[in-house]
């Protein structure tokens, strides 16, 4: 292109390399913070520098957590990775399902369907808190995996884009293994889900983050602190009361609570750029 | 919708829908509608009984000091978040599109903070201006600014408002790249054969084939200031101090579980509920069609 070099060039490093700066910084201090010991945290300025308890830290965190909130970080990880693959794995298979149904199979009230599928976009959990805690304390779902996943799996965005893809797919290769005497299912397993792996690959990313990152629903429903995801427990270590925060411990939880996340986009960076580009469309 | 060369099964297609159907019935549309149901009732002191009041409710939410003041702090949270949040990643968007060197590692670093749950977000910027051992708090000290955001509501706003965008910049980013990229480069050279320089190529050009986007952005970022933000909320400034950083849904939910108004809050919700439609059907009918990605 144009005007590739010269002092404009050199301003718009710096912009970026600055832009970037302020993005890392509060990660930079955290991960300081997370390698010092308590008296050198509140020991104000806080040194830039990170210190040598690093493992201590995060070793007191995994097993056996803060002194007030005597929960290991590591049954919380656990949590938060239950929750975030289940909502993440069964979006995407009740998405799939529902998808196929409609876009394949003519049906009675198959337009009340999409639709009913459709309203769920504008029913965001925070628009019906109380009624929802309510279903589910009735259903006895509270403080259970089950509770913490089942009512977050409805999914419009992921059924509009997989239908959206389906109708892609040319007639002829519906014809081609009808021809070959395969049924609705046998199509669905060996055709459709194949040919959607990029897509597969592209929401999981963006729900596996979503599902990690829950924060209003895990609080609402529990109360046990073996079931707390490591987001919430964070918040639990931060109401410490009159006693002082062991903010090593919960910087190192945070550091913890963000390395899962942030490595799943990382690593599936261009599935990520696709997941959420399309399931925006 | 265009049904193509199918099947025609009887009962597999209902098979199908079924998990998904019962799923959004179960905690969606019974609890949505549970809402509504509950936002013309009011129980009494002792939850013993329920009776109608018809539009009471919403009555006595738009006559409280307290709700007018939430709706204040959350337009004044929401505009600023968007506002930042799109400014600042349009221009790491314009300087990353331009260059070429290094352009996908300045971009795999800008991503990364969408990653972040907005809680952690809030914990992260608390601990750099907290009062007495924040690096940020510490310096603003030096130069004089005194910092407490637990006493200082403006100050609190801020802080919350800092912590939105930090992590909202990234989604802007992603999508203001998209745009940029998909602007036809003859276009741009066209104009700098003509003589444009950088800044009126930028601003009768480029601007103008990304307002789609900027547009859809600005919708997407005011749905994330009012909904996705609460948990930075809840775990920085727990709506203080003296409820300066009260959004609406932080009260909806303060109201509920703390306060135990259930018809006050059915009809908060309510009115959530209208916001959420307003600006999916604004999003579906004015803007998808027509952004370029």
């Amino acid at each position: 292109m144009i005007e590739k070099k010269g002092v404009g060039m050199w301003l718009t490093h710096l912009v970026l390399i600055l832009g970037i700066a302020t993005v890392a910084f509060p990660i930079y201090v955290t991960f300081v913070a997370s390698s010092l010991t308590l008296s050198e945290v509140l020991d104000a300025p806080m040194t830039l520098v990170p210190g040598s308890h690093l493992i201590e830290n995060y070793s007191t965190a995994l097993f056996s957590g803060t002194q007030m909130n005597a929960t290991p970080v590591a049954g919380m990880l656990f949590n938060s990775l239950v929750m975030a693959l289940v909502i993440a794995v069964g979006k995407i298979a009740i998405s799939l399902l529902s998808a196929f149904a409609v876009v394949y199979f003519r049906f009675p009230f198959r337009m009340v369907f999409f639709w009913m599928i459709f309203i769920t976009l504008m029913l965001p959990v925070e628009v019906r808190i109380l009624p929802t805690f309510k279903v589910v304390s009735d259903l006895g779902m509270l403080n259970s995996y089950a509770g913490l996943t089942v009512p977050l799996i409805a999914s419009a965005t992921a059924t509009f884009l997989f239908r959206q893809f389906f109708m892609t797919i040319p007639d002829e290769l519906v014809e081609a293994t009808k021809i070959d005497g395969a049924g609705p299912m046998r199509f669905f397993r060996d055709v459709l889900i194949p040919l959607s792996r990029t897509n597969i690959a592209a929401l999981f990313v963006i729900l596996f983050i979503y599902g990690w990152n829950q924060y209003l629903w895990p609080l609402l429903i529990t109360t046990d602190n073996a079931m707390d995801t490591i987001v919430i427990g964070i918040k639990r270590m931060l109401a410490a009361g009159d006693d002082q925060i062991e903010w090593p411990v919960v910087m190192a939880t945070s550091m913890l609570a963000m390395i899962p996340p942030v490595f799943v986009v990382v690593a599936m960076q261009r599935w990520f750029v696709k997941g959420l580009v399309d399931s925006e469309k | 919708m265009r049904v193509r060369v199918g099947y025609s099964n009887k009962l597999l297609p209902y098979i199908l829908v079924a998990p998904q159907i019962v799923v959004t019935v179960i905690f969606f549309l019974w609890p949505a509608s549970q809402a509504l149901y509950q936002s013309v009732q009011r129980q009494d002191p002792f939850g013993l009984r329920t009776r109608f009041v018809g539009l009471e409710n919403f009555q006595t939410i738009f006559e409280d000091p307290g709700y007018l003041h939430s709706l204040q702090v959350t337009a004044v949270f929401s505009l600023s978040v968007a506002a930042l949040a799109l400014g600042l990643a349009l221009l790491l968007a314009v300087s990353a599109d331009r260059v070429i060197r290094g352009a996908t590692a300045y971009k795999t670093l800008l991503i990364w903070p969408y990653a972040v749950a907005p809680a952690v977000a809030g914990v992260l910027w608390m601990f750099l201006f907290n009062p007495t051992i924040g690096s940020v708090a510490f310096a603003l000290k030096a130069m004089g600014h005194d910092w407490n955001h637990l006493l200082d509501g403006g100050q609190a706003m801020v802080l919350v408002v800092l912590a939105a965008t930090w992590k909202q910049i990234s989604y802007n980013f992603i999508f203001f790249l998209a745009g940029l990229q998909a602007i036809p480069k003859s276009l741009i050279e066209a104009a700098a054969i003509d003589g444009a320089g950088r800044n009126r190529r930028f601003w009768t050009i480029i601007l103008p084939l990304l307002s789609p986007t900027a547009f859809f952005l600005l919708v997407v970022n005011i749905v994330y200031a009012f909904f996705d933000t609460f948990g930075i909320i809840h775990s920085v400034t727990s709506g203080g101090p003296a409820r300066a950083t009260e959004i609406l849904v932080y009260k909806v939910y303060y109201d509920a579980f703390e306060a135990l108004d259930l018809g006050g809050s059915a009809a908060q919700s309510v009115i959530l509920m209208v916001i959420v439609i307003t600006l999916t059907v604004v999003q579906f009918r004015w803007i998808e069609r027509r952004v370029h990605y």
